[in-house]
């Protein structure tokens, strides 16, 4: 028996577990239409490389990953593609987001598909890219794609691959139903991951105490295989990373550091199920096995469901009751959040679907004073101080919230749970999040804007400058011109006219050059008339015709006469 | 040496006093040059506290002025950008009472806005260039203008000099991304049967 290790806090609310369980993971038929939403992973939304009017088959691609973070989509069954557009989707908002919709053409015919039988033979980079087509995204909850967690580079040698099978949320036992069907597919997963991770020291299942029956179907498989099936007590939030690898390894992941950061890699074992169909079966992440339960419904159990199914669908084959239902919710009472329509799809990251009656989960009391009780403080599993983060959150002191490590708070709900005064205290905690968030990025904007502003008004003033040098100069140059030529009488300013002028006269041989030209031409134009007067003459053209031409003849003679005699007085 | 001290010891006395006077008088006047700081140090943390849009609402030319206007005793409420909560940051450095916003200046805007050219009307003028604190606007004379509008702070300079009234501030889109939890209810001191089922909220299961 391996040392477990105990954490802070936690606590014990009925587990609601065995309802579900009662019957094998079942199948749902495929509904008429499915909507796929672009963002179920955490990272930017995927693109669709798909149309309206498309046709896809089971497994295509319809939406490539963008950029690292990202997971790609495919079709979970075949038919037509519908409608690309903005779906309520499944977020605590509310709000819609980009979805992509098929209509079911009922055939359920599959893509070419091709595994790889001996992963050993296959390079973990040929994996890696294999998961990242396959699109796997974390099926915990949190939906952090798959490829990244396993690639956590050279700088951060992985010597301990830890699977959480813990599931410690009440009422959902996807996972525990999971493991007692598909024991071997999952070891065999375990077997990919740890063959892309180099082969790390330690493999550890993380499983709770509550599923005796998941442990005894996963003891046959992980016989002389180095795999590590460490039970320990059941405890809500055992399942968080952090609280887990505590659980079994004692290590402390230290604030603001993922696991990779001290040497260990946190998967979910559901993941690891879905990396064994994509690289074994060349199967994309396109169903999961989702719990449906409380007492609204009359079925309870668990099923392989296509992503994309919409929650009424889904419901309707369980005999719902919407009389007796408070609110859907989608996740665990603790941590899950209520759906505004029951139309919103399953998503990669849907665990359970939750549809309680007024009695089972009643709705919440309206929030009391804080008596100071420090319960919260008891329970937290992060050991945080609830009671101090409320003032805080409440005062919006985004300095003390964050001195007080309000960022490790996992949001568990295990304040909440034992608050007597029913503060809904994970609420002011995301709500604080968020602004604190927010509160950077404008930080980081503002920055940016002030740095801008700066430049502009040195630029600016630069050029300011530039032109007040010049402007000086000139004048510089103006009061030198003065001081050069002395005082400014009106003699002195005639003087420099004519000097001016004597300086633009041309010299006395080009003079003699132009004046000679001009006899020259006054000769031609001369000679031209006189021809134009004889043809006239000759032939029979009018007195007045003549005249003119005579008068021309005149004209260009004094001209003549007048170039000569310019000439000459420039010879003299 | 000895002798002397206890022959005159008040004149000893003074003369070590004076001595002591002169000798830390000469410390701090060093460590007051050594260690000088350029400018006044609160001006940087008010600018730090402004959102820095430079948009000039509050009657300065640009966001650092009134910082500078504010070290020197000027209220601290004339920016609308900035809204209460800029106000209440200066008010808590400067450990003040924090006012609300001066309407005067403008009204603190729900949704931020950015400007958008409507770019087949734009005639090139470069007006909208000149206005703009933050260079975010590119464009050269005669050619189509367009706003980069990851650097636009939403001041709306540029839409008063515009010829041609082309410019639009168009309030930022916010998708699922830029959802923000909201902030619970503060308990209202009511006892809890008081209030009926139908109004309490539906929000988390605790």
């Amino acid at each position: 028996m391996r040392q477990t290790w105990v954490t802070p806090g936690g606590v014990h609310p009925p587990e609601n577990k065995e309802q579900s369980l009662t019957q094998p993971i079942g199948s749902l038929p495929i509904p008429e239409k499915l909507v796929i939403p672009l963002g179920q992973h955490i990272g930017a939304p995927a693109i669709a490389c798909v149309k309206v009017g498309d046709k896809v088959l089971k497994g295509q691609k319809i939406a490539d990953p963008a950029g690292t973070v990202s997971a790609a989509i495919h079709a979970p069954t075949s038919g037509t593609i519908t409608a690309v557009e903005a779906r309520p989707v499944a977020h605590s908002s509310g709000m819609n987001a980009l979805c992509v919709e098929i209509t079911s053409d009922g055939e359920d015919q599959w893509v070419d598909k091709s595994g790889i039988s001996d992963f050993e033979h296959t390079s973990p980079s040929a994996l890696l890219s294999i998961i990242t087509e396959a699109g796997i995204a974390g099926m915990g909850g949190a939906g952090f794609p798959a490829s990244v967690k396993l690639n956590p580079g050279f700088q951060r040698p992985i010597d301990t691959l830890i699977i959480n099978a813990t599931e410690c949320e009440p009422y959902i036992t996807a996972d525990d139903a999971l493991i007692r069907e598909r024991a071997q597919g999952i070891i065999e997963g375990i077997g990919i991951l740890s063959h892309i991770l180099g082969n790390p020291n330690d493999i550890l299942i993380g499983i709770e105490d509550n599923k005796p029956e998941a442990i005894e179907a996963l003891t046959p498989h992980i016989q002389d295989t180095g795999i590590n099936l460490v039970s320990f007590p059941t405890k809500y939030p055992s399942g968080g990373e952090k609280q887990l690898i505590y659980i079994l390894t004692g290590k402390e992941l230290p604030s603001g550091q993922i696991p990779a950061d001290i040497g260990m890699v946190c998967v979910n074992i559901g993941t690891t199920f879905a990396i064994k169909q994509a690289v074994v079966e060349g199967e994309p992440l396109i169903a999961r096995v989702t719990t449906v339960t409380g007492e609204a419904c009359e079925v309870n159990r668990n099923y392989d469901v296509l992503i994309g199914t919409p929650i009424a669908h889904v419901l309707k084959h369980n005999k719902f009751n919407s009389q007796r239902c408070s609110r859907v919710i989608m996740g665990g009472p603790m941590m899950g959040f209520s759906l505004t329509s029951k139309q919103i799809p399953i998503v990669k990251t849907t665990n359970c679907i939750l549809a309680p009656s007024v009695e089972e989960i009643p709705h919440n009391e309206p929030a009391q004073p804080c008596i100071r009780c420090g319960m919260c403080a008891e329970a937290c599993p992060a050991s945080l101080l609830p009671q101090q983060l409320l003032w805080y959150s409440q005062a919006k002191d985004h300095e003390r919230l964050q001195s007080h490590n309000l960022f490790d708070c996992i949001e568990c709900g295990a304040c909440s749970y034992v608050c007597p005064s029913n503060i809904p205290l994970v609420q002011h905690y995301r709500s604080s999040k968020s602004d604190i968030k927010k509160a950077q990025e404008e930080k980081v904007k503002s920055d940016q804007a002030r740095e801008r502003f700066e430049f502009r008004q040195q630029r600016i003033e630069l050029a300011e400058k530039e032109r007040e040098a010049k402007r000086a100069a000139r004048r510089e140059a103006a009061k030198q011109a003065k001081a050069t030529t002395g005082t400014d009488s009106m003699a002195d300013i005639v003087a420099a006219a004519q000097a001016r002028t004597a300086a633009k006269k041309t010299s006395p041989e080009q003079e003699l050059a132009k004046l000679e030209r001009a006899v020259s031409s006054a000769e031609m134009r001369v000679q031209k008339a006189q021809d134009k007067l004889d043809t006239a003459t000759a032939g029979s053209e009018t007195e007045e015709k003549i005249n003119i031409l005579s008068a021309a003849l005149s004209g260009a003679q004094q001209k003549l006469e007048k170039a000569k005699a310019r000439l000459a007085e420039h010879s003299k | 040496m000895l002798d002397f001290i206890i022959q005159q010891p008040i004149i000893a006395a003074l003369v070590a006093l004076a001595g002591l006077g002169i000798l830390f008088g000469a410390l701090l006047g060093f460590a007051a040059e050594k260690f000088k700081i350029e400018g006044d140090p609160v001006i940087d943390q008010i600018d730090e506290l402004l959102p820095q849009t430079q948009c000039g609402q509050c009657g300065f030319p640009g966001c650092r002025p009134y910082a500078e206007s504010i070290a020197d005793g000027d209220e601290i409420n004339k920016c609308p950008p900035g809204g209460q909560s800029t106000i209440n940051a200066i008010a808590s450095l400067l450990d003040v009472p924090a006012p609300e916003l001066d309407q005067e200046h403008g009204q603190e805007a729900e949704v931020k806005s950015v400007a958008y050219i409507r770019e087949d009307e734009c005639i090139g003028c470069t007006k909208c260039i000149q206005a703009c604190p933050v260079d975010a606007i590119l464009g050269a004379a005669k050619l189509m203008h367009t706003v980069i509008v990851d650097e636009c702070t939403g001041c709306d300079l540029c839409v008063e000099p515009c010829p041609v009234d082309c410019i639009d501030m168009i309030p930022v889109e916010t998708g699922i991304k830029q959802w923000q939890w909201p902030a619970p209810p503060l308990p209202n001191g009511l006892i809890a049967t008081d209030k009926t089922h139908s109004d309490s909220n539906h929000e988390d299961a605790a």
